[in-house]
């Protein structure tokens, strides 16, 4: 046993080697990406946070109104977003939302289509669901660190985790949605000329859409159970009091940052639901 | 002209297809087949063709291959050996050797289908299910609208077309099936066991609509049921398959009379001939029919008898009172028929007909070609189809000793 504790595989030096290979030899390309995405992610925060609260508030509630037309919903709403405003959460409330929306964003992006070839093709799936399952299990804070070297302090690492977290929800339920497309409809689809792209738009991804918008949902719930670990590498938002709080033991403030996301949770998974959802089939 | 030629076609489901058609010539069965390679035989060595403007029912029981051999027809199974060629305007198409935009072509211009358990879209109104087929072909949305919705009012869904599919019935529901169908215009129609799935009554009533439309639209259809009543209704050939093969095929009544092996008479002797059967192959011939001089004798008990003159029949009676002879064919309606009339008719009436005849008029059915007499119906033939044994020799010899 001595002889194996004595020969130690270099297996972290490897992967620390890797990645200074990746800072050294590829640093201009992360870079091209951090600045651009940082470009775009505080855009965003500056247009939201150009709007007067009470516009944004409106907003909220016509969406609310418009998609399920249910009037506890609307004032749940406007109710919750008042509060945030009147704690003095309302900055840091838009800049969670905002890194929530583009990580989602860019995980459906890329998580529909990788969804769609993992279910035609077998051996892409066989591939994937290992480094899915990784994605999903091995604790955030260790792919923090690289991604923390790769792009350096601020929002972008953040929302590389986040994605990094998030984006195997997309993935999971297209695969799955598209996989379980009844054999009959895809026989109708054929029967009646349809060319593989016909097929694709026309019958497989109209039949995996409820599943497809499952991922969806499900992406946005993920991204934001991130914003206090995003907070750490410095990311702005509603995870920043969170971690001001812990440092400095105060309760008050803990309490109510806490509060804060749980009720942009809420509102973000309530007006995301398919409308009818009990419908699916 | 064949609409679609079948010639010596296997399909075969699995990865070793040459191994599996090399089996099958060696004369092995599905079974040991199965055991050897992992194939699945679903069609082996069929051959039919089925002209333009007929009904061709295959007919078999679960797992016979009926489906598979449909599902060829338009290229939802690939064709392992053999030619099968349905017919393109002026060309005819192999879909053995044919490549995708063909296969494309086909499934939208000649070839449309109708599913077993629906298969319409869910998320799609009926209206837009019914115009699915022509969305595959590009065509504008007013357009295939105006068409669809013609199409559903053939089946007299008009007013439902803004429902869901799973708003509506199961009878409904494959009304949109064959509306979805009919909107392409296609002159050739598979259809997959398309009411099984429906309760009884409205069973019987979509057969009746797609017969009547049938007479309106003649379309080549090719139509795969596990039910011989239903197929002896629609259809106007009948291709009965066993364990992949096909094992006859003929006309129903063919069929009824003649059944090929102990499979298809099992299938026959559950069947009811009435709708089947014709006068003609029922009636005992005027040649067998016991004659005293120019007579011919109808019930030898109450003494009745028709009168020939070169074979015509002029006259009948019963005893010294004379019966009245009234010609009937099948447009006329059954209500004139009275009592003690002797009913005249064609030696194709149907054996329902023949039997109201009989019932109405308490008289044997005489039936007559070109003014000929050339044979009679009496309770013995009717009793004899009834019981199945028209076609059962060897039993009838019995029966007839016995």
């Amino acid at each position: 046993m001595d002889w194996l504790t004595d020969h130690k595989l270099p297996l972290g030096d490897w992967m620390e080697a890797f990645v200074d290979w990746l800072t050294w030899n590829a640093a201009g390309f992360f870079d091209a990406i951090a600045i651009s995405l940082e470009w775009v992610i505080l855009s965003l925060v500056d247009v939201f946070l150009w709007f007067p609260p009470w516009a944004l508030i409106a907003l909220v509630a016509a969406m609310a109104w418009g998609l399920h037309r249910k009037l506890t919903l609307t004032i749940f709403s406007v109710a919750a977003l008042l509060l945030i405003l009147n704690m003095g959460y309302w900055t840091e409330m838009v800049q969670t939302l905002v890194l929530v929306l583009t990580a989602t964003s860019l995980s459906v992006l890329i998580g529909i289509p990788v969804g769609i070839l993992a279910a035609h093709k077998r051996w892409v799936y066989t591939i994937l669901r290992p480094i899915l399952d990784l994605m999903q299990t091995i604790p955030t804070f260790v792919y923090l660190i690289p991604t923390l070297v790769l792009f350096g302090l601020g929002v972008v690492p953040g929302l590389i985790s986040t994605i990094i977290f998030a984006i195997a929800a997309p993935i999971r339920l297209t695969y799955l949605g598209i996989s379980r497309v009844p054999e009959e409809l895809l026989e109708a689809g054929k029967a009646f000329g349809a060319s593989n792209t016909k097929l694709l738009f026309k019958v497989e991804l109209p039949a995996a859409m409820p599943s497809i918008m499952a991922g969806v949902t499900q992406c946005i719930m993920l991204s934001l159970s991130m914003v206090v670990i995003a907070a750490l590498v410095g990311a702005d938002g509603l995870g920043k009091p969170v971690i001001r709080a812990l440092n400095t033991v105060n309760i008050s403030q803990g309490f109510e940052a806490g509060l804060a996301i749980v009720l942009v949770a809420i509102i973000l998974d309530r007006i995301c639901k398919k409308p009818g959802s009990k419908e699916e089939i | 002209m064949a609409a679609v030629e079948i010639k010596d076609l296997d399909v075969v489901f699995g990865n070793n297809q040459a191994q599996t058609l090399s089996l099958i010539d060696q004369g092995l069965s599905r079974q040991e087949i199965l055991e050897k390679t992992g194939d699945v035989v679903g069609v082996q060595g069929a051959s039919l063709s089925v002209n333009e403007g007929e009904i061709c029912v295959l007919m078999g029981l679960s797992g016979s291959g009926k489906s598979s051999l449909l599902r060829a027809v338009n290229g939802l199974n690939a064709i392992s050996r053999g030619s099968l060629e349905v017919q393109d305007g002026d060309n005819s198409v192999d879909l053995a050797h044919c490549n995708a935009p063909t296969l494309r072509h086909l499934r939208s211009k000649r070839i449309s289908m109708v599913f077993q358990k629906f298969a319409l879209m869910p998320w799609l109104s009926v209206v837009d299910n019914v115009a699915f087929g022509l969305e595959m072909q590009n065509v504008g949305k007013k357009e295939r609208r105006r068409r669809a919705l013609e199409k559903l009012e053939m089946v007299g869904l008009a007013e439902w077309q803004d429902k869901f599919p799973h708003e509506l019935s199961g009878g409904m529901q494959q009304r949109v099936g064959l509306a979805r169908a009919f909107t392409m215009d296609s002159d050739i129609l598979l259809m997959d066991e398309p009411f099984s799935a429906l309760d009884p009554l409205i069973r019987a009533q979509l057969q009746d609509e797609l017969i009547e439309l049938q007479e309106r639209m003649k379309k080549t259809i090719l139509f795969v049921s596990h039910d011989l009543d239903e197929a002896l209704k629609i259809g106007s050939h009948i291709a009965i398959m066993e364990s992949a093969r096909i094992i006859q095929h003929g006309k129903p009544e063919d069929i009824v009379l003649n059944p090929s092996n102990a499979y298809v008479e099992d299938f026959v002797a559950h069947t009811n001939p009435l709708n089947v059967l014709r006068g003609r192959s029922l009636m005992t011939p005027v040649s067998e029919g016991e004659r005293s001089g120019g007579s011919l004798t109808l019930n030898a008990n109450e003494n009745s008898e028709v009168l020939l003159e070169q074979g015509c029949p002029v006259g009948a009676k019963r005893g010294a009172e004379s019966l009245t002879l009234t010609h009937w064919d099948e447009s006329e309606s059954l209500d004139k028929v009275g009592k003690d009339m002797l009913m005249v008719t064609t030696p194709e009436v149907s054996m329902r007909n023949a039997i109201e005849l009989r019932y109405r008029s308490g008289q044997p059915v005489l039936l007559a070609e070109d003014d000929k007499l050339v044979g009679m119906l009496s309770d013995r033939d009717f009793y004899h189809a009834l019981l199945g044994k028209h076609f059962t020799q060897s039993t009838d010899s019995e029966a007839d000793a016995a």
